[in-house]
């Protein structure tokens, strides 16, 4: 095959700002997909992968580049691109089979080619027996495979999966994963290439051929993994738990783009901070601390120790470098001596370290401390800080930030914050 | 279901947008067109000779079934109105700045004095003239029913699921076939609500809309509320108690037939995915959705809806380019310059009617009348509050007294003020009471029944482990009602008291003036001020009555209700 099914080339996006200018959200956007081959977008949470995927599908339109399908630009939903979504996305007023159907009606075919493609589509997913049922009658499992279905029965050149499989528990999610690789394996799939969206690590390398990894604020790929292993395969085997070290090691990277959130080495007034609660952060702090990790730990092996996700991980271990309470390198997390020392204290001892290391690591919260200091009241309204963080970020990460600043702010009682009025003050409640 | 909100509440920050001032203009600008081509139109109209209506109860079954006719024929068009302006309000970013503000204004305006306005209006448009006359009834009925249906659909549509929207444009639905398949049917359960809602309106001035009188011109359109009007004339109190019934069975068989179906039927439009709870139940629809014959009718014409809904031939194969949305469009600027010249237009013949028949002095008289209703609606508000929020409260926390007290007070949500007319007359005159306080309760007697459908849906929605958090704290008494009960339903008292204040300044043009037989009662206020004008045919002050009237509503909305309904949903939304 010499003609790619995809092509993507400089490809940009960017979302208007408040105060006139663009939020980044996908930059320098390279990738191809060529016949046969499953290629994983691998990434955070804001990384922009989702994005990219609606400006494939023709949902959105990018700010700059290009997108071509089969040699033509990509301006609206194309044919032969269909969608599987994280929500499935189901009409839950249409029964299973007028689910499948619907995009056969858009094609305008006639009424028995589309009940027999129908028919065809919900045999090979599995659906057999459900064609009356609706959506809410139906697990979510089976849900999701009407979203797969739905899909396939338009006969796309490329299916596109936003995290099809992160709405399922586990088993469900393992089920429906090696269903859809043998299907796939046997080529019993009327589709010619797949692009799967995902923050599973795991899920990205039992799936795919090649994984583009993406950096956040802007999405970038920062690298690019080609996936040799044979199918079906073995989550235990050394070599897939090698990839797996090597990604979360490439994912764990001190990047030099200072827009990093996290695993930027300076923080300042302006950077865009994690909402992570301090119990998780004390959580994360004392199983680290004690066997039988006692203070250093591998993240994959973390993560399956604490039955998180990479993508539910990764902004707690960020925020605890933000704090300088752990070091993250290489696919490790560490703890500092502030780290270790905070996982002896009790509860009062444990908001004073935390309060120093906020004060000190936090430029925000030592400027709204100083801010109460310095007004004769001890009073300020939220908005004044507010406008002030707008003027570099969007107006969603400036209150996601205050947010986040507040939360930290209350449990180390560096300050107050009334919600009713939207004011910070220096005053607790008595 | 929950009500929704009568009044637009998103988006802006300021109370006032240049769009809200362009709004006022074009309907002030229709108001007075339409009062000018009546004002010229004018004459007696002595040639209406239709059959005189009878008081005879045997003539009921006809005229409930005229006046039904009309209600359905209004709930058509209403439709219509709904499924255009508010799918253009919604899908057009352009058209919403202006789409919105004007429907904010448009149900401000007075029911009644859209009758006033127009009926002379159709008349002269029409032909035969009874034929304009129920023109003008039907458009009444209308102006009754649409506006609160546009806002429901227009909501909705606003909230359709993001990922629902991309599924049905991945898998290229046409524009037409998505409507039909994804913003109809998630906006059905709503709109339906808002239908029965809607219908109750339009009972409420069934006589005003029937029994027209405009300065000499007067005209009786064969129907329940004429019927009325005419019992109340002849002061015939078995013909009102006739009247009451007659209504009671077309709104029980209305119930019957056509909403409990409706209701059934769109069950199945719930967006929430989780069964849970009862599915309502219609006798009526189990019998058409199991016969065969019904089947076997509505087949073909099912095959064919399904059909339009198809895209023509097979769909070209290529990916088909279309300018990108970020892209200006042109067309943009020449509406511009139509919507400045109708506005510049509607300004000229606003002032230019202003300068010919209203003095400065009417103003100031209007704007005090206004005072005094704004004084009635909010004390009785405040009592019908007080009154019903603790039934409301009592009886959402207990679902058998809610599926007892719903279908009760859903019909006296419907009850005509004017069927009170009788009672109220008698005892103001015979104790010499005060017609300034004593015809007030009649403003909210179909209004006050929102404060209660919602807070009764609020106190239902409380979850079952809130309450047990109460019994198991032993909180209980003042205590319980001020920080478990109250909070739990202020969002939903706030949407029906914001419905209940706006019914109740529309009801004012009935309830303030009253008359049973000779005896002719009037309060000091605006509604009485504009049922006076219309009486006297004087366009100028009819439409300087709906103007004000419109006014303060519209201020009282934007200045109270909807800052309240933002601090409400806030701080108690669950």
């Amino acid at each position: 095959m010499t003609v790619p099914l995809l092509d993507i080339h400089a490809l940009q996006h960017s979302f208007p700002r408040a105060d006139g200018g663009e939020h980044l959200v996908l930059d320098g956007v390279e990738l191809s997909l060529v016949q046969g081959q499953i290629v994983g977008l691998l990434g955070r949470t804001g990384s922009g992968k989702s994005t990219l995927l609606r400006l494939i599908a023709g949902l959105a339109q990018p700010s700059g580049g290009t997108v071509t399908y089969l040699g033509e630009p990509v301006h609206a939903p194309a044919p032969g691109i269909a969608m599987v979504f994280q929500s499935f996305a189901l009409f839950p007023w249409l029964t299973v089979l007028e689910n499948v159907q619907l995009g056969l009606e858009a094609l305008g075919l006639p009424d028995a080619e589309i009940r027999k493609r129908a028919l065809a589509a919900i045999d090979l997913i599995g659906l057999d027996g459900y064609e009356s049922a609706y959506p809410r009658e139906l697990s979510g499992g089976m849900r999701q495979r009407v979203g797969f279905a739905r899909a396939l029965v338009v006969h796309p050149n490329i299916l596109l999966m936003d995290e099809p499989f992160s709405a399922l528990d586990v088993l469900t999610a393992e089920t429906l994963r090696t269903d859809f690789l043998e299907l796939w394996g046997e080529g019993k799939l009327p589709i010619k290439g797949v692009m799967l969206v995902t923050h599973n690590i795991e899920e990205a390398v039992l799936m795919c051929d090649r994984i583009l990894l993406f950096s956040t604020n802007p999405g970038r790929i920062i690298s690019e993994i080609g996936v040799d292993l044979k199918q079906p395969r073995n989550r235990l085997d050394a070599q897939f738990r090698d990839l797996v070290e090597k990604i979360y090691v490439a994912m764990t990277a001190r990047t030099p783009t200072p827009m990093q959130i996290g695993t930027a080495p300076v923080i300042t007034i302006n950077t865009v901070l994690p909402r992570v609660s301090a119990n998780l952060l004390s959580g994360l702090i004392e199983t680290l601390a004690a066997a039988p990790f006692h203070g250093r730990a591998d993240l994959p092996v973390l993560a399956e120790e604490l039955h998180m996700e990479a993508d539910e991980l990764f902004p707690v271990a960020d925020a605890l470098q933000m704090f300088r309470l752990a070091e993250i390198g290489g696919g490790d997390i560490k703890l500092t001596e502030a780290g270790k020392q905070f996982a002896e204290l009790g509860t009062d001892d444990r908001k004073k370290l935390f309060q120093r290391q906020l004060l000190s690591c936090v430029p925000l919260a030592a400027h709204i401390r100083h801010v109460l200091q310095d007004r004769a009241n001890h009073v300020a309204p939220k908005t004044r800080f507010f406008d002030e963080l707008e003027d570099h970020m969007s107006a969603e990460d400036a209150e996601l930030t205050l947010r986040a600043v507040i939360a930290w702010g209350r449990y180390a009682e560096v300050f107050a914050y009334d919600d009713d009025s939207g004011t910070f003050s220096l005053e607790n409640p008595t | 279901m929950r009500v929704i909100v009568p009044i637009s509440v998103g988006g802006w920050a300021r109370l006032f947008s240049r769009w809200d001032l362009l709004a006022v203009l074009l309907i002030l600008g229709l108001l007075v067109f339409l009062a000018e081509a009546s004002r010229h139109l004018f004459e007696p109209l002595t040639a209406l000779q239709n059959e005189p209506l009878s008081l005879d109860p045997r003539n009921l079954p006809e005229y409930a079934a005229r006046t039904t006719l009309r209600m359905l024929i209004a709930m058509v068009l209403s439709l219509l109105f709904t499924f255009t302006y508010a799918t253009f309000a919604a899908k057009s970013k352009r058209a919403e700045r202006l789409l919105v503000p004007l429907l904010d204004i448009l149900q401000s305006v007075p029911i009644l004095g859209f009758i006033s306005i127009t009926v002379v209006f159709f008349m002269a448009l029409a032909p035969g003239r009874v034929l304009g006359a129920e023109f003008a009834s039907i458009f009444a009925i209308f102006t009754s029913q649409a506006w609160n249906m546009a806002f429901s659909f227009y909501q909705s549509l606003r909230t359709v699921p993001v990922e629902l929207e991309e599924a049905s444009r991945n898998f290229r639905l046409s524009p037409w076939m998505s409507f039909w398949r994804l913003d109809v049917p998630f906006a059905m359960p709503q709109l339906i609500w808002n239908m029965m809602m809607s219908m109750s309106g339009s009972w409420f001035f069934v006589v005003a809309s029937e029994a027209i009188s405009v300065g000499n011109t007067t005209v009786t359109l064969p129907g329940i509320g004429s019927y009325i009007a005419l019992a109340i004339e002849h002061r015939d109190l078995i013909a009102v108690c006739w009247a009451i019934g007659t209504m009671l069975v077309v709104i029980l068989v209305y119930d019957q037939i056509l909403f409990r179906p409706l209701v059934a039927w769109a069950d199945r439009f719930r967006f929430e995915q989780e069964p849970g709870g009862v599915p309502p139940q219609s006798w009526v629809f189990d019998v058409l959705r199991r016969s065969r014959v019904v089947e076997r009718l509505t087949q073909p014409f099912g095959a064919l809806w399904r059909r339009s809904l198809r895209p023509r031939g097979p769909q070209k194969s290529g990916p088909i380019a279309r300018s990108a949305p970020g892209a200006p469009s042109r067309i943009g600027f020449p509406i511009g310059v139509m919507v400045a010249a109708f506005a510049a237009l509607a300004l000229w013949r606003v002032v230019s009617f202003a300068v010919a028949g209203i003095a400065l002095s009417d103003v100031g008289t209007t704007l005090l009348l206004g005072l005094a209703t704004l004084a009635r609606v909010v004390v009785l508000i405040a009592i019908a509050t007080v009154i019903w929020v603790p039934i409301g409260v009592w009886v959402g926390t207990r679902p058998r007294a809610a599926n007892l007290v719903q279908p009760v007070a859903q019909f006296l949500a419907a009850f005509p003020a004017n069927l009170l007319f009788p009672i109220v007359v008698s005892v103001i005159v015979a104790w010499r009471l005060s017609p300034n306080i004593w015809l007030s309760p009649l403003m909210i007697l179909g209004t006050q029944w929102y404060i209660l459908f919602n807070v009764i849906a609020g106190a239902a929605a409380i979850p079952a482990e809130l309450r047990a958090v109460g019994i198991n704290l032993r909180v209980g008494g003042w205590l319980w009602w001020r920080r478990i009960a109250l909070p739990a339903v202020m969002p939903y008292y706030v949407t029906g008291a914001i419905t209940a204040s706006g019914g109740s300044w529309n009801a004012s043009i009935v309830a303030e003036v009253a008359s049973w037989g000779n005896e002719h009662l009037q309060a000091y206020g605006l509604g009485a001020y504009i049922a006076q004008q219309t009486d006297a045919g004087d366009f100028h002050r009819i439409v300087l009555g709906i103007a004000v009237m419109s006014l303060f509503v519209v201020v009282i909305n934007r200045v109270f209700w909807r800052p309240l309904y933002r601090y409400a949903e806030r701080k108690f939304r669950l």
